[in-house]
């Protein structure tokens, strides 16, 4: 196949087209690599791959096509390329966080959502470029350079899984792994106009993921269409004995659902949608706010009730999700030390000289902000005034989710990010970056998932419109997000 | 004033490795002595993406500790992140507990000279262990053994209410010996499963406040902890008689120079900047589980010792030697009612079985003679078939051979003779070759009959019933 077909395929066509026999996983491994090398996707072009291995991906799906001949017939995801962040443990790619502290690591094992991944027939053929340890907005802070938006190449992916959208959006694999701390799987999906989903904390494992901030981070997919994100997060959703954080809650399918309702003139009737007041601010981007209506004509054209409703606390998500993640991330960074793996400074000194001069050297900017943020509301005598208060916060933004879905709302629509994608560097002042996951973080902190599918454009540049439905309730989030994407069909990408 | 004006207060902080197979948060082994960093996994190696994994055992010992300490059990506490950088602290924080620890509440009682004392516990919490700094392995370099990484621990943490060193050491024992009886932990202060941390303070005898504390850690054994707190005891007193102030600080205690230190870490630059474990929900125990870990505490040494006083009559030496392992006592108590002897099974236990036990260095469990072995030969002394002093060759032939009391009585020819006619002979031969004391004896003086029993004893090879033997003497006496 020539990579123009091959960049225009879903995943479902691909594992289709492969159990079938019609094509093999080898094809596919040679036009992913293609395709990527006929974008530019590594550091001399779009930057959107740190890692990746040709002999270890045709190993793959050598291996692959062995077990194809034997069953007959393939996973779910047989022979699908999918590129995964790499802040994600994977074997024989390295897994550095795009830090220079873990310059050179492989991991020596995998992580659970990885597993699953190739377990359902997946190859895994790259490691994504991302914000530094996930933490940024823009992709900027990588050690390895900033990734470029597919879209317009003079501007950011979104952070801080900007090389994972970036790589769907480019057609260089349908699905990719990318991973949500504060928005960091939606925000960049909205940039690059792909679909992006951060499911419910503890729906995925978080065994494997590089710890940004434990109590917010879940793994999530980004996918060129809302079946493919649905497939992928099918199949690594489910607990895991290896992650105490996960739920055993069944997953089911949720494509089965939404499917099934396709030929439907009205799959969403008898859902009522909430618009929350809090994401549709007096100066809000006027061109987004257009975009945003046009969706909520098209959720009510679908049969959905759509109603004002209100999340009070939204405006406190900023403070709260930039205290408690520096805080966590302070605590879970402190084991890039030099001592077991990753970089060691050379010093003369003792073991103080030797910890502070390897993170020095080994962290970026923002990262030794975070750490430096994260430790001071953790010290004694500051706890109280700033990492208690948040989390007596962070508990109210939950609440303010709890009241409306309790209240008959079965899903919120909003804008998912202030703005379309900035170009490279316009962005400096790291508060002002902090505000792009104004719409985004509120999900994290409450632990609801939430979704991002493109809604349209303004000025060639993609918007996106996010999802959000209640605790474990993916299938309806789904729901709605295939019926919009249904309905807004190719003015979605207009 | 005087040292003997001033009053020790003393409070220890007692880490005890949890007996679980494997580690708090990981499948690792947790045997000691293995190969440097060979009980390792990505969790306790802190690998990038690892997450712990709360084991269940480990819970379920702690539990059980703190029910025999007669603490609170909460049905909900919270592990906590103490962060800290150290080479031998893989993740850069340990888990463990902070202001919702796992039971709180509950006491010790201890004896010293016969008085009984009450030490109140404070709070029993879990946490996990660090690696080894190895700093005299290679020259000029540190080495990092991480075997022992996230072994589980609980800390229990004592009021302070000692007020000796000796009472310091007796609340240590009472509490290994506990920990003993409840199979939750090896308590070796030599292998490192039991350590100590004492908080010491002097104030003027009558007063009330409490007095400035040090901290003096690195004891590795009993002993030591006694003098640790001895000399850092007189330093404070020393310096309090000169008008000076005590800096809180922290002593490292040196067994060679017998001496205590000052550590170089400050104390107080430590900032642990505690936070909830992210990564474990709450600890949340279910009062039906938590009831059955009650039910299945086997009886503590107190209880045993009450007991033993009661059903066996012996003596409170006695009782403490017996019970001071559960091992031995179990030795005890089957010989006791097997051979329905109590007396005389303390009397064999805490002599020849202990010593033999002791000069062969098998456990008492795997001793040779088996606790109803020993019975059958106490029963044999009792029932006057062996005379005691035979008693002891029979133990010796029973601890050589393996064979059964009786049969070794019998084949060593160590059964009492009680036969007339042989008894008879033995007097004949004994009035034959001590004519004056036989004669002394016949003629009335009555008090000789003792010289001419131990002569019969002594001929026989101390086989004669000495009854028997006294008997016949009388009817000979009666009859001249």
């Amino acid at each position: 196949m020539n990579t123009a077909e091959f960049a225009a395929l879903h995943a479902t066509a691909i594992a289709a087209r492969v159990s079938a026999g019609e094509a093999s996983p080898a094809d596919l491994v040679k036009a992913t690599f293609d395709r990527a090398a006929e974008v530019g996707a590594g550091s001399d072009a779009l930057n959107l791959i740190l890692w990746s291995d040709r002999d270890l991906a045709d190993r793959d799906a050598k291996a692959l096509e062995e077990g194809l001949t034997r069953a007959g017939t393939g996973g779910r995801l047989a022979g699908v390329p999918v590129a995964v962040k790499d802040n994600i443990a994977t074997l024989g790619l390295p897994t550095t966080c795009a830090s220079k502290i873990l310059a050179g690591y492989v991991s020596p094992y995998e992580a659970t959502v990885v597993t699953r991944l190739r377990e359902a027939g997946a190859i895994v053929i790259a490691k994504t470029n991302m914000d530094e340890f996930a933490m940024g907005s823009s992709n900027e802070n990588s050690a390895y350079g900033p990734a470029r938006n597919p879209v317009d190449v003079r501007r950011v992916t979104g952070g801080s899984s900007g090389g994972s959208a970036g790589v769907v959006a480019a057609g260089i694999a349908p699905i990719a792994l990318g991973s949500e701390t504060g928005g960091s799987v939606r925000q960049p999906a909205s940039f690059c106009g792909v679909v992006g989903v951060k499911p419910t904390y503890g729906r995925v494992s978080r065994y494997g993921l590089v710890a940004f901030a434990s109590s917010l981070d879940q793994v999530g997919a980004l996918a060129r269409n809302v079946e493919d994100a649905a497939l992928a997060m099918e199949i690594i959703a489910g607990e895991d004995s290896k992650d105490s954080t996960s739920k055993p809650i069944p997953v089911g399918s949720y494509r089965d659902q939404f499917l099934s309702l396709a030929s439907s003139p009205a799959p969403l009737d008898g859902i009522t949608i909430g618009v929350p007041a809090e994401y549709f601010p007096e100066d809000m981007d006027p061109g987004i706010r257009s975009q945003c209506d046009r969706s909520i004509e098209a959720l009510r054209s679908l049969g959905a009730r759509v109603v004002d409703v209100s999340l009070p606390h939204s405006s406190l998500a900023i403070p709260v999700y930039y205290i408690v993640a520096p805080a966590e991330a302070s605590s879970n960074l402190a084991r890039f030390d030099g001592v077991r793996y990753g970089s060691r400074a050379a010093v003369s000194g003792g073991l103080r000289e030797m910890f502070g001069q390897t993170r020095s050297e080994g962290f970026g900017r923002e990262v030794t902000r975070r750490i430096l943020l994260g430790t001071y509301v953790l010290s004694a005598g500051y706890y109280d005034a700033y990492y208690r208060k948040a989390q007596a916060v962070r508990a109210l933004i939950t609440r303010d989710f709890h009241t409306v879905f309790g209240n008959g709302i079965h899903a919120l629509f909003t804008p998912t990010t202030p703005t379309t994608a900035f170009a490279i560097g316009a962005v400096t002042d790291p508060y002002e970056m902090y505000l792009g996951d104004v719409f985004t973080a509120s999900a994290n902190l409450a632990g609801v998932p939430a979704m991002s599918i493109p809604i349209g454009r303004i000025a060639g540049l993609p918007v996106g419109g996010q999802i959000i439905a209640s605790h474990f309730c993916e299938s309806m989030m789904f729901r709605v997000a295939y019926a919009l994407e249904s309905a807004l069909g190719s003015e979605a990408h207009q | 004033m005087t040292q003997s004006d001033w009053e020790m207060v003393v409070g220890l902080e007692v880490h005890v490795q949890l007996k679980t197979r494997s580690k708090a948060f990981c499948g690792c082994s947790t045997d000691f002595g293995a190969a440097p960093n060979s009980n390792t996994c990505p969790i306790c190696l802190a690998l990038p993406g690892s997450l712990p994994v709360l084991n269940e055992k480990a819970v379920a010992l702690a539990v059980r500790a703190a029910v025999a300490l007669g603490s609170t059990i909460h049905p909900v506490s919270i592990f906590a992140r103490k962060n800290y950088f150290y080479p031998d602290l893989p993740k850069g924080y340990q888990i463990s507990q902070f202001d919702q620890p796992l039971a709180t509440g509950g006491s010790l009682e201890i004896a010293v000279d016969g008085d009984a004392k009450k030490i109140g516990v404070t709070r029993v919490h879990m946490e996990e262990d660090a690696g080894k700094s190895l700093h005299d392995r290679f020259p000029g370099s540190t080495a990092i053994d991480l075997n022992r990484a996230g072994v589980p621990l609980i800390e229990i943490v004592s009021e302070p209410d000692m007020r000796s060193s000796r009472e310091a050491t007796a609340y240590l024992r009472e509490l290994k010996q506990m920990l003993q009886y409840l199979s939750v932990s090896d308590v070796s202060m030599e292998e490192g499963s039991l350590r100590v941390d004492a908080n010491v303070s002097a104030r003027p005898r009558g007063e009330k406040k409490l007095g400035t504390k040090t901290e003096v850690k690195n004891m590795n054994s009993f002993s030591g902890v006694e003098r640790a707190l001895d000399f850092e005891f007189a330093r404070q007193c020393a310096l309090l008689e000169r008008g000076e102030k005590i800096h809180q600080q922290t002593l490292l205690w040196d067994s060679v120079r017998n001496e205590a230190r000052v550590s170089r870490t400050k104390e107080g630059s430590h900032d642990y900047r505690f936070f909830p474990e992210p990564d474990l929900g709450p600890l949340v125990l279910d009062r039906d589980w938590i009831s059955s870990v009650k039910s299945a505490i086997p009886e503590l040494p107190s209880d045993m010792k009450r007991r033993f006083a009661a059903d066996y009559g012996i003596a409170p030496e006695e009782i403490n030697q017996l019970a001071s392992h559960p091992e031995l006592a179990a030795y005890y108590e089957s010989a006791a009612r097997a051979s329905g002897e109590p007396k005389a099974a303390a009397n064999w236990v805490m002599g020849e079985v202990q010593a033999a036990v002791n000069s062969s260095g098998v456990p008492i469990t795997q001793f040779r003679i088996r606790p109803t072995d020993l019975a059958q030969l106490i029963t044999l002394i009792r029932d006057g078939l062996i005379s005691h002093s035979a008693g002891k060759k029979v133990f010796a032939l029973m601890l050589e051979t393996g064979k059964p009391a009786p049969q070794i009585a019998q084949d060593a020819g160590l059964l009492k003779v009680g036969d007339d006619t042989a008894l008879a002979a033995w007097i004949d031969e004994v009035v034959a070759e001590h004519p004056v004391e036989a004669a002394r004896y016949f003629g009335g003086e009555r008090k000789l009959q003792g010289v001419l029993v131990g002569f019969v004893m002594k001929k026989s090879a101390g086989k004669a019933d000495p009854g028997r033997v006294n008997q016949l003497l009388i009817s000979r006496a009666g009859a001249g």
